[in-house]
């Protein structure tokens, strides 16, 4: 099989453009979805019986936690290409996705916060779910440590993709933790395997949040790798010619 | 040469480096012994409470005094250019990496399971729990010796580097310490540890079968 096409699409200057054609169609998916997931959501579903209004956070929060170790492997994936073909985009969307997933995983344990308050009685328990969260969060800051830590860009991602690749192991530490360890945490409803344990009104604002949240982190990547290029590749000629035509469209 | 004697020369240089500097290598073991007997100040000396927590205090001390002692692994060949000649000349760096964890395993991982006897007894640690911690300390000691030569290569000679180190190889050694610490406390209980020992012995494959080349990978970044 011919691979030639994927180097096209690997090299700096043609994945700018393309994302460059890309990013407006996903910023409008990423709206249309928040829009539809949130009033979904926060408005159609049903009240939960048991726990009432307070189970819409989850529209957040279970899509945050989801993204947050999405954005692992994400990570982890790049930095293997990364490491493997040395391919500069690989490192370059390899270093992009941490401090986009500490983020969700932030957001993910802050939700989980507040959701625990009224159902638990307590901010924060020493829950296997969440101590593995924390644990993620605290990967992600690493791995960001370790960026800023190296002057090279170039060696900064490629360790960071080292040590991304070492955390990994800890994703399916995550996954398992709920059978491995007794805990507070409800077990998992959305299932490939059996039907999931949620009602459908409730389920579909959920998938909705997820693929929004799927289109936002794609979104934001794109938008942090396109200036990441540009930073790359700023003494190649299509850069400085970019530049150029911008200051005489000003 | 064999793979055998190459980790074999790796670890010998390591032992004679350790034996011409004496005061460094009982950094660790000090560092260990001092960090146990904080905690008698910190929790008082009511000994039913020191008897409960004897077990976790060793673990945790002894994950701070491997996180500690890790920095200096690859500092020396480092800061004399013997590690670029080593990734320059094409020697085999999966097998320098074993060598080396080896090497931090004798001389940390080793003298930290001899002392942690007395120190768990001095903190009224039951007799009968002594078999399990060591036991769980040995296992756990080699994979947090292999896990933390690759941290170690990644970070060497950054500028943070005793305390990047530390911030980067504590989350990775949580399994090792929720395994190591469940199997004592199972243990007090009275009921069977060899669920926790074989998932430690798992771990251990593990690392032994990665990290040599998560070791080798950090070498080469941080060498070119």
């Amino acid at each position: 099989m011919n691979f030639a096409f994927l180097h096209k699409y690997a090299s700096l200057m043609h994945f700018y453009r393309l994302s460059h054609t890309l990013t407006p169609w996903l910023a409008a998916a990423t709206l249309a979805l928040f829009a539809w997931g949130l009033v979904g959501g926060l408005l159609l579903a049903p009240t939960d019986y048991q726990q009432g209004d307070s189970f819409r956070i989850m529209y957040v929060h279970v899509p945050a936690a989801w993204m947050s170790m999405f954005v692992y492997v994400t990570m982890a994936v790049a930095g293997g290409v990364a490491l493997i073909w040395k391919l500069k985009l690989a490192e370059i969307v390899s270093r992009a996705c941490a401090p986009l997933g500490a983020s969700f995983t932030f957001l993910a344990l802050v939700t989980g916060s507040i959701w625990g308050k009224p159902m638990w009685g307590t901010w924060w328990v020493w829950d296997a779910r969440l101590t593995s969260e924390l644990i993620l969060l605290f990967l992600y800051l690493g791995v960001i440590a370790l960026h800023g830590a190296l002057d090279d860009r170039r060696a900064g991602a490629r360790a960071g993709a080292v040590l991304a690749l070492i955390g990994v192991v800890n994703i399916p530490i995550i996954h398992f933790s709920v059978e491995w360890w007794s805990t507070l945490h409800q077990g998992a409803t959305v299932s490939k395997f059996s039907k999931p344990s949620i009602h459908i009104d409730m389920l579909i604002p959920l998938l909705v949040m997820i693929s929004a949240f799927q289109c936002y982190f794609a979104w934001s990547l794109l938008v942090r790798v396109r200036s990441e290029i540009l930073d790359y590749d700023r003494n190649a000629s299509w850069v400085r010619e970019l530049g150029r035509a911008q200051e005489a469209g000003r | 040469m064999t793979p055998a004697t190459i980790i074999a020369a790796v670890v010998r240089r390591e032992l004679l480096r350790a034996v011409r500097n004496q005061a460094e290598a009982l950094y660790p073991l000090l560092f260990f012994a001092l960090c146990v007997l904080m905690f008698p100040f910190a929790l008082g000396t009511d000994s039913a409470l020191l008897s409960k927590v004897a077990a976790g205090v060793v673990w945790v001390a002894a994950l701070l005094a491997s996180a500690l002692s890790l920095e200096a692994l690859f500092r020396a060949d480092y800061a004399d250019g013997t590690l670029e000649v080593l990734v320059v000349g094409g020697a085999s760096l999966p097998l320098l990496g074993l060598g080396k964890a080896a090497a931090h395993w004798l001389l940390s991982g080793l003298p930290v399971l001899v002392l942690a006897i007395p120190l768990g007894l001095s903190l009224e640690l039951q007799p009968a729990l002594l078999g399990t911690l060591l036991a769980t300390l040995a296992l756990g000691s080699v994979c947090m010796s292999l896990i933390g030569a690759a941290i170690s290569a990644l970070t060497v000679g950054l500028r943070g580097g005793g305390l990047l180190l530390a911030m980067l190889i504590l989350p990775l050694y949580i399994p090792v310490l929720i395994f190591g610490a469940s199997a004592t406390a199972n243990a007090a209980l009275g009921l069977p540890v060899a669920g926790e020992l074989y998932f430690l012995a798992g771990l251990l494959v593990l690392a032994l079968t990665l990290t040599p080349w998560a070791t080798a990978a950090a070498l080469r970044i941080r060498m070119s």
